[in-house]
């Protein structure tokens, strides 16, 4: 008492922030409390509560005649999913695989570049790569992808190219290979970076001992570089996989007849008939590959690169 | 005792002020008998361009009734932006300019109410079948009135596409294969009836929009034959012209609107109404059940259908007026533009138009619920383009 005296005297406001910071110094844990509940509660609400949701109204379904939702569960919407005689596996499978493609790309492209980058580039030509890696997210990403339809049009730059050449012209346009480069291209910067971050981390002396210990560069690279480099290679994937598995709009714009994705199918089903629990079922489908597929990140090491 | 007093009276002039709005369109459910005052504002959904400041301004201020839009891109995203915010309208909307395909979605599903056509004078002057059309009436009930229509027309390029085609069988063969485009749309399913209608009279096909299971599956069956010849299913009007325009198309499914672009273009281009008949969409300003501001909802229903407007908004969307006095004006604005858009055209020709109407489960032909919903034709569609 004696110590707090001196502490309470002046005036009230002060006296009152005295009391309070005393107070937080002598029980931690409400520090803790305070700090970490507005986030917490906002990861909750939003963010979980926005999951529950869709889960719980993914087990009911619409009355089709006036397209209000029956609060009555059910398993028909995902028996219908998994019906093969139905699209949407087929839809779901055309999801994951262009995914999984573009990741595997954007890896094969990324490494050397970020390889370089990282080691060999001086700081001047580094920041010039890094800006140029980094400009095109400046621009709408509606903007790239029209401006690759034109390129891939029929009178487009490839072939013009291909014509210059004497080459026959191709029919890229609308097709799923459309779909593959014009994915690969607008989620790279999202590998690059967490792949040059790995990279930089290495540091030379490993390489000096595998040298001292003669290996050539290729075990170099296959027995520390790479094995080194994975987590940031997976990194990047997380992100490259889960925004291709997730998008819409390309499919609709450079996509060709057999391009939906899930998310198209999502948007569909909620526009027509409000049909809210078949949109949610399928939109748990990404939900359940990306669990798995960070899990199996988790295994390799990704989140120690993030 | 003077202050309780004071506060009565306060609550009394709010609750007043509060009735004041509705004291014009009675809501519940008599229809109202006369426009009252206009609110001061209007909140449409429509397509782009269908409050077009051009002819808009006029009305605003006229009425002092501020629009203020939101575009839709799609007849799905005009039924999802009625019904968020607990449906009809969610208290914010008051008028939407909805297609044939959505508007049975609407009035089934609570979201819009019956309008009473007296209080529009130029309904009289209406086109007959737009009068009363299946489409926005049910069973004697205005759920709006109908604005503007087009057919879903057969654009070819005359310099690759020769001789001129005469039937949709086109877009159904090998000659075009890789060339042909359709849109990315459920009711398309209609189109592919129509045609089998035609073709396969065994089928037994009495309405492209309503069909029974074995006649939904064989327009089903049709498409996905369809798929392989196709470059690709058109999302947006701007996507078919820019395909016709670079060559990657030469022969497909779309309205006069991209034949008009085209042509503005020089694109050689041309359009036809095959002999099998076409598919047609007409929209309908329907009013929201929850609207704001009836009043002024009435007036500009009242205003947009006048035959100067509805000129001017043909010949702005491309498009054709439902108001027959229309004619004079539009040749005024733009010298055969009545001939052009098929206004001057007699009942015959209006037979051969389909108008889109959402599919539901009761068929007119066959009294009876046997036919397949729209949720049907979706997944069907789904099947198809998936």
């Amino acid at each position: 008492m004696a110590v707090d005296v001196p502490a309470l005297a002046g005036p009230p406001g002060r006296r009152a922030r005295l009391r309070l910071s005393a107070l937080l110094w002598r029980r931690p844990w409400l520090k803790a409390l305070g700090l970490l509940s507005p986030p917490l509660a906002a990861f909750l609400l939003v963010y979980v509560g926005a999951l529950v949701v869709l889960f719980i109204s993914s087990f009911w379904t619409v009355d089709s005649f006036t397209g209000k939702i029956v609060h009555h569960w059910t398993l028909s919407n995902y028996r219908q999913i998994f019906d093969t005689s139905q699209p949407y596996l087929r839809i779901a499978g055309r999801t994951v695989g262009i995914a999984a493609a573009v990741t595997v790309t954007d890896a094969v492209l990324a490494f050397p570049l970020g390889y370089f980058m990282a080691r060999f580039a001086r700081p001047r030509v580094r920041t010039l790569l890094f800006v140029m890696v980094l400009l095109p997210l400046w621009s709408s990403y509606l903007v790239r992808i029209y401006a690759w339809r034109t390129i891939l049009a029929h009178d487009g730059a490839i072939n013009w190219a291909l014509n210059g050449l004497g080459l026959p012209d191709q029919n890229i346009a609308y097709t799923n290979w459309a779909m593959w480069i014009v994915f690969s291209y607008v989620w790279l910067p999202f590998m690059v970076l967490p792949v040059y971050a790995a990279l930089e981390r290495i540091p030379d002396s490993y390489l000096e001992a595998s040298a001292d210990m003669g290996a050539r560069n290729i075990r170099t690279l296959r027995s520390i570089i790479l094995p080194l480099a994975l987590p940031g290679i997976v990194a990047g994937s997380i992100f490259t996989f889960s925004l291709t598995l997730g998008d819409f709009i390309t499919p609709l714009l450079v996509g060709g007849p057999s391009s939906s994705f899930i998310g198209n199918v999502v948007y569909d089903f909620i526009g027509i008939n409000a049909n809210i629990p078949f949109a949610a079922a399928f939109a748990v489908i990404p939900v359940m590959v990306m669990a798995v597929y960070l899990l199996i990140a988790r295994r390799l090491g990704a989140f120690e690169a993030l | 005792m003077i202050r309780i007093r004071r506060v009565h009276v306060l609550a009394a002039v709010v609750a007043a002020a509060l009735c004041v709005p509705a004291a014009g369109i009675g809501s519940g459910k008599g229809l109202p008998t006369k426009i009252g005052k206009g609110e001061g504002a209007l909140n449409v959904i429509e397509w782009a361009a269908y409050t077009d400041p051009s002819f808009a301004k006029k009305f605003e201020q006229q009425t002092g009734c501020k629009i203020h839009r939101k575009d839709a891109g799609s007849s799905n995203e005009m039924v999802a932006l009625m019904r968020s915010g607990g449906g009809g309208g969610g208290g914010q909307y008051d008028l939407v300019s909805a297609s044939g395909d959505a508007s049975l979605r609407l009035i089934f599903g609570g979201d819009v109410q019956p309008i009473n056509v007296n209080l529009i004078p130029s309904w009289k002057q209406f086109l007959s079948i737009f009068k009363s059309p299946a489409h926005n009436t049910v069973d004697g009930s205005h759920y709006g009135v109908s604005v503007q229509w087009g057919p879903n027309t057969l654009i070819y390029n005359t310099k690759q596409v020769k001789p001129a085609p005469t039937t949709w069988g086109a877009i159904y063969s090998k000659t075009y294969k890789g060339k042909i485009t359709v849109p990315n749309n459920p009711i398309q399913i209609a189109d592919a009836a129509l045609y089998l209608m035609k073709t396969q009279p065994k089928l037994g096909i009495k309405d492209p929009y309503e069909l029974t299971k074995p006649q939904l599956d064989a327009a089903t069956k049709l498409l996905q034959q369809q798929k392989p010849l196709l470059k690709r299913y058109w999302n947006s009007a701007t996507d078919e012209i820019a395909d016709f325009k670079n060559g990657d198309v030469v022969i497909g499914a779309g309205w006069p609107y991209q034949t008009l672009q085209l042509k503005a273009a020089n694109a050689p281009v041309a359009e036809t109404i095959p002999r099998e008949g076409a598919t047609g969409w007409a929209d309908t300003w329907m009013l929201a059940k929850r609207a704001p501001h009836p009043n002024c909802a009435y007036k500009w229903m009242a205003y947009v259908t006048t035959p100067q407007v509805e000129a001017k908004q043909a010949l702005v969307f491309g498009e054709t007026p439902v108001n027959p006095k229309a004619c004079p004006y539009m040749n005024k604005i733009q010298k055969g533009s009545c001939a052009a858009y098929h206004l001057n055209q007699p009942l015959s020709y209006y037979k051969t138009i389909h108008f889109w109407k959402t599919p539901v489960p009761q068929c007119g032909w066959q009294k009876s619920n046997s036919c397949m919903d729209y949720n049907a034709w979706q997944q069907a569609w789904t099947q198809v383009t998936g």
